[in-house]
């Protein structure tokens, strides 16, 4: 294929930058271990605050979006709308224009856009619904742990995906969730290391030796969690070390946003591409709860549009060839309404979209069965009506790509769309 | 590698803490010193149980009540105890209204908003978006730079008002004379857990932390009636806007003339809309439908509060309760006020919950009586006694000491104190198995290690941050189970880090209000080699018995165990870049902030300075 030859065109250009030769045998290590047993990578991101679906994947096809929206409508790709029209996808729909890194998504099958998809509970509150969706549970409150945590503990590891010299446990960074605090999506028994930032990842003395003496407290042979732990946390920042993040360049054509966003994006190719066996990846954004002066194809929500596309476009050049093992989902909580509201922005809503992007993707159509904007087909008079469980999406992907044989156990209660029946086929 | 046992993926192997190396010595000389036995005591006090036997040195037993009933000692403590008497200095915690506390009262009047009530913060800090919408709709057209200036403004002050909160829970908790009371209040505030994320939920806070106060150590039906009507919790799981299904008969109906009130407000705020009339009708038509039932308190009542997930309740029982609790709400809905109670809204119907009939047309007392029901059920009981008995003696309580304790309850109907008394001054408390065997949460670490430097207490909330970074954000816990009172929940590869790191902040003075030098031990230490430093800080910080292996390691670096087994691979000191990355923009969960000199490294502690900082970061620092 066009894509594959291009970018390996582009992983044998490192070469030409003069980087020092260690580091490249250090990478060339690190880009091998990955074929021994090709470890699959799952990004989740997460869109907090309820991202305007009908406004990032706009349906301009459907007149009733139009009439709907008089001041926030996004325009067609037809010529007289320039650089402020939807970018065309399938004729239908389209992206919102602040998003053109993702059009390269598309045109090289990358892109999977689903639409009207989400949770079936009746909540609009940001809390619940974050809730329900990260621990696969809509309308259940006190699940205590995440989804994706449940996956960990389900799939068991992958012995022959960690990298040489990790514990036996498999590669401590085998999820890692790129935020300050644990969310609830990862939140559970199974091991995840919560981490704002990679360099973070270290004990904080600018030499001298305690270091080696924290070590050496947790290593005198006693068998507790807390000694456990600690020698565990030890090896982790030997694996880290060893991948040596600290050089790390993003692949040329890779320019990440200079938000925090973009960078949690960086540091998770970063880990990727280091081979320290990373299986689940998890970064969120907030900023999306525009009820008031949202714009339309300039605005608020432009901006965070834009510097969310072109963080996830440059993940994608970034990883290169390796989008064959990996799939990046994005999600929110719930769309929005489809009416403008009176303050310029609209309201909490109901369906939304989702993208999943990888090398493997069923790519040229938007995926899910469209609802149709007319009043009588609204949920509950004013949303986008849901026609995709969530659960449906996440079940596809953990079983299709992550090769999860039995995705019950991960959404408890939930009897739709289990063993491949009712799945949209998103992963081709 | 010469590591210890492997480990499976999920984090579930039980690793019971056995804490034998440390008890080997203790308990060859405990043969001698059983227990404080006084020959009398003062009424009121308690005395070991004729007979019991404590396990526990004299010495040991300081250290564990100031480890389990307090924070962790302060450097006076230990002497001061040991001369007062353990058995005493309990029976003064137990009773804290007969114990001064003029640090906490002048502390609580450096604090700004923490006295305010729910109604003045929400005046003066309203949230990011009523402000947003008042503006909005003040002026015409989008906000101004200048608006959007003071709004920012105006939600930096918000978050300021309500990290005074959690401040305060912090300075009390190092502060306190009263320590088992603030244990409790830990224990309370942790047990009916509220998300400050929530909505309004946080403005309540206040409120609420006043409530648990009030009765963290009295009666427990009167707690928990006292929390069933709090604006924090009523907001937090849902119970304000729960009212009867339709078609349930309600104890009083609406007025028709309120009624056409209410729907032409509807109506006017739909046209605000600038919906058609269709659209209005089918939205009037959708609130009446909408509104009901709503379950979630009534369930996290039963499950997490009362009876336990094993309480022999079912989904029936769910509704029911739900059902006698609906019209419990708040004066102004969304927007808070006081408890009161809406016969317009309580569904009025007969009721049988946990077997027993409840007939109908009954008011307010219907949800009372649920409560009373909830409150002395023998299950309630257990679950309560084995939570206390989990956080004061052992993540895996003992089974004998739970009962005895849940026993206790039942007799004295709920009475907190007494149950609390049976449980630590029992033999199980004072057992060799219990020493040093729980975990710190991060609330405790932060705590006890400003304790035992003496630290000046914070009214930022920057110590509180701390607590967060470490894993616990105050009223942080999005999930109404709160947080786990086992030591395996904290134990992780990143939490772990968080605390060896904190160990190395606390060491460098980039901890508000910790300044080693200030430390009362510092100065007699710091003259002195070596070994006898590290005797020193064992002794303050570390419970005066450490395995000599951790002992020769603060020494020298030397670690005889892997020494012993050939070597191993022993790291290179590196050095680390400062981090550079801008602050999170706001989400609707709560974020730390992150502040420059916490997140960066600064060079490393020598000299005491290290020592100290690698026995925070210890091991054996992190257990209580």
């Amino acid at each position: 294929m066009n894509r594959r030859v291009f970018l390996k065109g582009g992983a044998l250009s490192l070469l030409t930058l003069g980087l020092s030769p260690s580091f490249l045998r250090r990478t060339a290590a690190a880009m091998a271990l990955p074929a021994r047993d090709a470890g699959k990578t799952l990004i989740v991101l997460f869109q907090r605050g309820a991202a305007d679906a009908l406004n990032v994947l706009v349906p301009f096809g459907d007149p009733g979006y139009y009439s709907a929206r008089p001041q926030l409508a996004i325009g067609s790709p037809a010529r007289g709308n320039g650089a402020l029209g939807a970018i065309d996808l399938d004729g239908f729909f389209g992206l919102h224009p602040a998003m053109a890194s993702f059009k390269p998504l598309w045109e090289r099958g990358l892109l999977a856009p689903i639409h009207a998809v989400g949770s079936p509970s009746a909540t609009r509150s940001h809390f619940d619904a974050q809730d329900y969706m990260e621990t696969g549970t809509p309308d259940r409150k006190g699940t205590p742990d995440g989804w994706l945590n449940r996956y960990l503990a389900v799939k068991g590891t992958c012995e022959s995906c960690a990298p040489t010299g990790a514990p036996a446990g498999g590669s401590p960074f085998r999820a890692v969730a790129m935020s300050a605090q644990m969310p609830r999506i990862l939140a559970g028994a199974s091991a995840v290391v919560a981490m704002n930032a990679i360099e973070e990842f270290s004990i904080r003395a600018n030499g001298g030796d305690a270091e080696q003496r924290l070590e050496a407290l947790y290593r005198t042979g006693r068998s507790d969690v807390i000694h456990g732990s600690g020698r565990d946390m030890f090896e982790a920042l030997k694996v880290l070390r060893a991948a040596n993040p600290q050089q790390y360049r993003p692949a040329p054509g890779a320019v990440y946003p200079r938000s925090p966003f973009g960078q949690r994006l960086l540091q998770i190719a970063q880990l990727i591409k280091a081979g320290v066996g990373l299986e689940v990846a998890f970064a969120d954004v907030g900023g999306w709860d525009t009820h008031v002066n949202q714009g339309a194809a300039q605005g608020q929500l432009a901006n965070r549009l834009r510097d969310f596309s072109d963080a996830v476009g440059a993940l994608v050049t970034d990883l290169g060839d390796r989008m064959d093992d990996v799939v990046i989902l994005t999600c929110s909580e719930f769309g929005r309404t489809v009416r403008q509201n009176g303050t310029g922005g609209t309201d909490h809503g109901h369906a939304g979209a989702m993208f999943v992007i990888g090398g493997r993707v069923k790519s040229g159509t938007v995926h899910g069965r469209w609802p149709g904007l007319a009043r009588e087909q609204l949920y509950e008079g004013r949303d986008l009506a849901l026609t995709t469980d969530f659960r449906s999406v996440f079940s596809e992907i953990t079983s299709r790509h992550l090769g999860l044989a039995d995705t019950s156990a991960l959404f408890p209660g939930y009897l739709g769309g289990g063993g491949g029946n009712g799945w949209l086929g998103v992963l081709g | 590698m010469g590591q210890g046992p492997t480990r499976g993926t999920g984090r579930r192997g039980s690793r019971r803490v056995a804490g034998v190396a440390v008890m080997a010595c203790a308990f060859a000389a405990c043969a001698g010193g059983m227990g404080s036995r006084r020959a009398t005591l003062p009424a009121g006090e308690t005395a070991p149980a004729h007979g019991a036997l404590r396990e526990q040195t004299v010495d040991q037993q300081v250290q564990h009540v100031l480890n389990r009933l307090a924070f962790g000692a302060r450097p006076q403590d230990v002497d001061a105890l040991r001369r007062l008497g353990v058995d005493r200095w309990i029976a003064q915690q137990l009773q804290p209204e007969h114990l001064a506390d003029h640090a906490t009262d002048s502390l609580l009047r450096r604090y700004r908003t923490l006295a305010y009530s729910a109604d003045r913060l929400l005046a003066e800090f309203p949230p990011p978006a009523v402000a947003l919408a008042a503006a909005a709709r003040r002026g015409d057209g989008p906000l101004t730079a200048v608006d959007s200036q003071r709004l920012r403004q105006q939600a930096r002050q918000s978050v300021q008002a309500l990290g005074e909160l959690a401040s305060s829970r912090v300075a009390r908790a190092v502060l306190t004379e009263r320590q088992l009371d603030e244990v409790l209040v830990d224990f309370w505030e942790n047990h009916f857990n509220v998300f400050a994320g929530k909505d309004r939920t946080r403005y309540f806070l206040n409120d609420f932390d006043r409530t648990i106060r009030q009765h963290a150590m009295g009666d427990f039906r009167a707690l928990l009636g006292a929390v069933a009507k709090s604006p924090a919790m009523l907001h937090y799981l849902d119970n304000w806007q729960s009212v009867a299904d339709s078609g349930r008969p309600v104890l009083q109906p609406i007025p028709p003339q309120r009624a056409a009130r209410r729907a032409q407000a509807v109506r006017r705020a739909v046209q605000l809309r600038g919906a058609t009339s269709e659209q209005m009708a089918r939205v009037e038509a959708l609130q009446r439908r909408r509104r009901g039932l709503n379950e979630n308190y009534a369930r996290e009542l039963m499950e997490l509060h009362t009876l336990g997930v094993d309480g022999g309740y079912s989904q029936q029982d769910v509704v029911e309760v739900a059902r006698a609790l609906t019209g419990w709400t708040l004066e102004r809905g969304a927007q808070g006020g006081g408890f009161v109670f809406r016969p317009q809204a309580h569904d009025a119907g007969a009721k049988t919950i946990l077997g027993v009939r409840f007939p109908a047309g009954r008011g307010q007392e219907e949800g009372e009586a649920v409560l009373d029901l909830l409150a002395h059920h023998p299950r309630t009981a257990e679950f309560i006694a084995r939570k206390l008995v989990q956080r004061f003696v052992s993540d895996s309580p003992p089974p004998a000491l739970v009962a005895r304790a849940a026993e206790r309850f039942r007799l004295s109907r709920g009475n907190i104190r007494e149950t609390v008394r049976t449980i630590v001054t029992s033999p199980e408390f004072f057992s060799a198995d219990a020493y040093r065997a729980k975990v710190k949460s991060p609330f405790e670490l932060v705590v006890s290690t400003l304790r035992a430097l003496d630290a000046a207490p914070d009214v930022t909330a920057r110590t509180a941050q701390l607590v967060s970074r470490l894993g616990q954000p105050l009223f942080g816990h999005q999930a109404p189970n709160g947080y786990p009172e086992t030591g395996e929940a904290w134990m992780n590869t990143g939490a772990i880090l968080n605390r060896v790191n904190f160990g190395l902040t606390v060491a460098g003075d980039r901890v508000p209000g910790v300044r080693l030098a200030q430390w009362p031990l510092y100065d007699s230490l710091r003259t002195l080699d070596r070994p006898a430093q590290v005797d020193g800080v064992i002794r303050a910080l570390l419970g005066g018995a450490v395995s000599s292996d951790t002992r020769e390691v603060l020494i020298s670096g030397r670690n005889p165990f892997l020494a012993a087994r050939g070597g191993a691979d022993v790291l290179t000191s590196l050095d680390d870049a400062d981090s550079t990355y801008a602050p999170d923009p706001m989400t609707p969960a709560m974020r730390p902030r992150r502040r420059g000199n916490l997140v960066g490294s600064a060079s490393a502690p020598t000299g005491l300075a290290q020592i100290v900082g690698l026995a925070l970061g210890a091991p054996e620092f992190q257990r209580r």
